[in-house]
């Protein structure tokens, strides 16, 4: 199977892998627009979605309405409304841009997804090899540089739509991105500092990062969360910036916005944009669950081959893959979930806080955090 | 006093961080999450419909099954839209209520043009007009929902009684007057 894989045409191969990316990430986006509703309506005191069920599907004894209880069909029914319904192309717009805008919202989101090791095996060596689409050494580089072409699509969206507010939202994607990608960016470093030891060879991978968190002893197995709040919390803050999620949501700021950079857009397009969101959403809590939480191994000390070993699965890759991706998405959910949760916990910032909080408060903070990790660093770890 | 001077503390230290009170925010909304829901499901849970809630307005009986109209037509002429039409009718000497003044033949509302405002039963001498607690109505057609007079009868049912007007009427009628 992996031979058959291996001697594919890399054209072909890439097709494929864009393929999976598609059937995978399409659905996840869509269940987690159903999930942002239904706990949203649960945090309101409220059922949310249950209605919907295709008539055959109520003959299924308990499963059935327990899967209408958690709106699973209305998942189905938002999807097909929003493919079938009336493309509406409004005459003021620049029509190619326009219609460009939502496909340059897909592309950056999913080629992220790429280059984001969502699990590991043991091969004969016993050494742990990533589980990704692509697995580049630059890793991070590589989500930080694609993920921030997604702004590109709002600000795009924003001005050829050709109307005040969408073109405000545009203009506040863009300063919002400034503010917040140079917090984000500085959070990380220590990490890569920590990993990349003077002497050792220097790499940005993502899965060098879990491998790092996954040492024995009790400094290695500890998760880079516990070595780095401050690094974790600036990061976490800059991804609800940079996904566009509420408390942080100016570029849509529906109260003075009316919808932002997505007012005139409607239907399949509309929709792509929360795609694309969404993945942007999984991709950047992917992203800190590898650097911070440890990636796919269970729970800090208890790395993921210890786990394999009692249980006595090291042996077999597939079984170890498939356990290393549940856990990977299980924390991914969790991590979805908290973006949700938080969503409907605060109100929005007014624009001029969302600048001083980027600019006052988390720049100077991950400033200060990267130098003095530096100089820990410097200390501790001895040249080599 | 009429205006009371709120203090306006400056934010504390915790508060201009932002996080506390979103985490606080957070511990309440957790709460929200698995508390129970206020959620009617509306067509399998009704409401409880309070007394003296104005719904459709229906015509009653009394408990001796006599349409309690008389077809005076107070309500007709109050009514503000004007969605009541009625016809009034004599009743034949024959029948056994022939002490009661009149009856209406035809008794129709339009809910159409009702707006539940219960004036028809406010007016109503005889108490014979009354919003119930029907609050859901729905029609194919526009004459669906004029409601003729069995139709009203049928919404309406029997109502208690506490005068029995008509009756203390006849046996003042048959003791020649006196009390009166």
């Amino acid at each position: 199977m992996s031979d058959f894989i291996a001697n594919l045409d890399p054209i072909v191969l890439g097709l494929l892998k864009g393929l999976a990316v598609i059937i995978v990430i399409f659905p996840i986006a869509g269940a987690c627009s159903m999930a942002e509703r239904k706990v949203s309506a649960w945090i309101q005191d409220r059922h949310g979605p249950n209605r919907a069920i295709p008539f055959w599907f109520a003959w299924v004894p308990v499963f059935g309405p327990f899967l209408q209880r958690l709106g699973a069909f209305h998942l189905l029914a938002d999807g097909l409304k929003f493919l079938f319904k009336e493309e509406p192309l409004p005459g003021h717009v620049n029509k190619l841009y326009f219609t460009l805008a939502p496909v340059i919202a897909l592309i950056p989101a999913f080629t992220t997804v790429t280059v984001v090791p969502f699990g590991a095996y043991l091969d004969e060596a016993g050494r742990i090899v990533p589980l990704a689409l692509a697995n580049v050494d630059v890793g991070i580089l590589a989500v930080f540089a694609v993920a921030s072409l997604g702004i590109y699509s709002m600000i795009l969206a924003g001005w050829a739509s050709n109307s005040k507010y969408p073109f405000l939202g545009g203009v506040r994607a863009s300063a919002q991105l400034i503010s917040y990608e140079l917090a984000l960016t500085l959070s990380v470093l220590p990490v890569f500092l920590w990993i990349n030891a003077p002497g050792t060879a220097g790499t940005l991978s993502l899965a060098r990062a879990v491998a790092f968190q996954a040492q024995p002893g009790f400094w290695g197995g500890m998760w880079f969360i516990f070595l780095m709040p401050v690094s974790a919390l600036i990061f976490f803050i800059a991804l609800f910036a940079e996904t566009n999620r509420l408390p942080f949501d100016m570029i849509e700021s529906e109260a003075d916005l009316v919808g932002g950079f997505h007012t005139e857009y409607g239907a399949f397009k509309w929709s792509l944009f929360f795609v694309a969101e969404y993945s942007h959403m999984i991709v950047g809590s992917g992203v800190f669950i590898l650097l911070f939480l440890g990636g796919w191994n269970p729970l800090p000390w208890v790395p993921l081959s210890l786990v394999a070993e009692k249980l006595g699965f090291a042996a077999h890759p597939v079984i170890f893959g498939a356990v290393s991706t549940v856990v990977f998405v299980a924390k991914i959910l969790c991590c979805i979930f908290l973006f949700m949760w938080v969503r409907w916990t605060v109100p929005r910032f007014r624009y001029d806080q969302v600048m001083r909080i980027g600019w006052r408060g988390l720049l100077p903070l991950s400033l200060v955090n990267l130098v003095g990790y530096a100089l820990a660093i410097a200390l501790l770890q001895p040249a080599r | 006093m009429a205006v009371i001077q709120v203090q306006r503390k400056p934010l504390t230290l915790a508060e201009r961080f932002y996080l506390p009170p979103v985490l606080s925010g957070m511990k309440t909304t957790l709460k929200h999450l698995f508390s129970r829901k206020v959620t009617l499901e509306y067509p399998e849970q009704r409401p409880e419909i309070p007394p003296g809630y104005r719904g459709v307005p229906t015509l009653v009986k009394d408990p001796n099954g006599r349409e309690k109209c008389v077809s005076c037509q107070l309500c007709e002429f109050v009514c503000p839209p004007k969605a009541i039409r009625i016809l009034p009718a004599e009743i034949p000497a024959d029948s056994a209520q022939a002490h009661v003044e009149k009856a209406p033949r035809e008794f129709e509302i339009n809910m159409l043009r009702c707006i539940y405002c219960g004036l028809c039963q406010e007016v109503c001498p005889e108490e014979a007009i009354w919003l119930q607690n029907i609050y859901s109505l729905a029609g194919y057609q526009r004459d669906e929902l004029v409601f003729a007079k069995d139709k009203l009868y049928e919404l309406g049912g029997t109502l208690p009684d506490e005068h029995y007007k008509w009756d203390k009427k006849k046996e003042a009628a048959a003791r020649g007057n006196r009390d009166h």
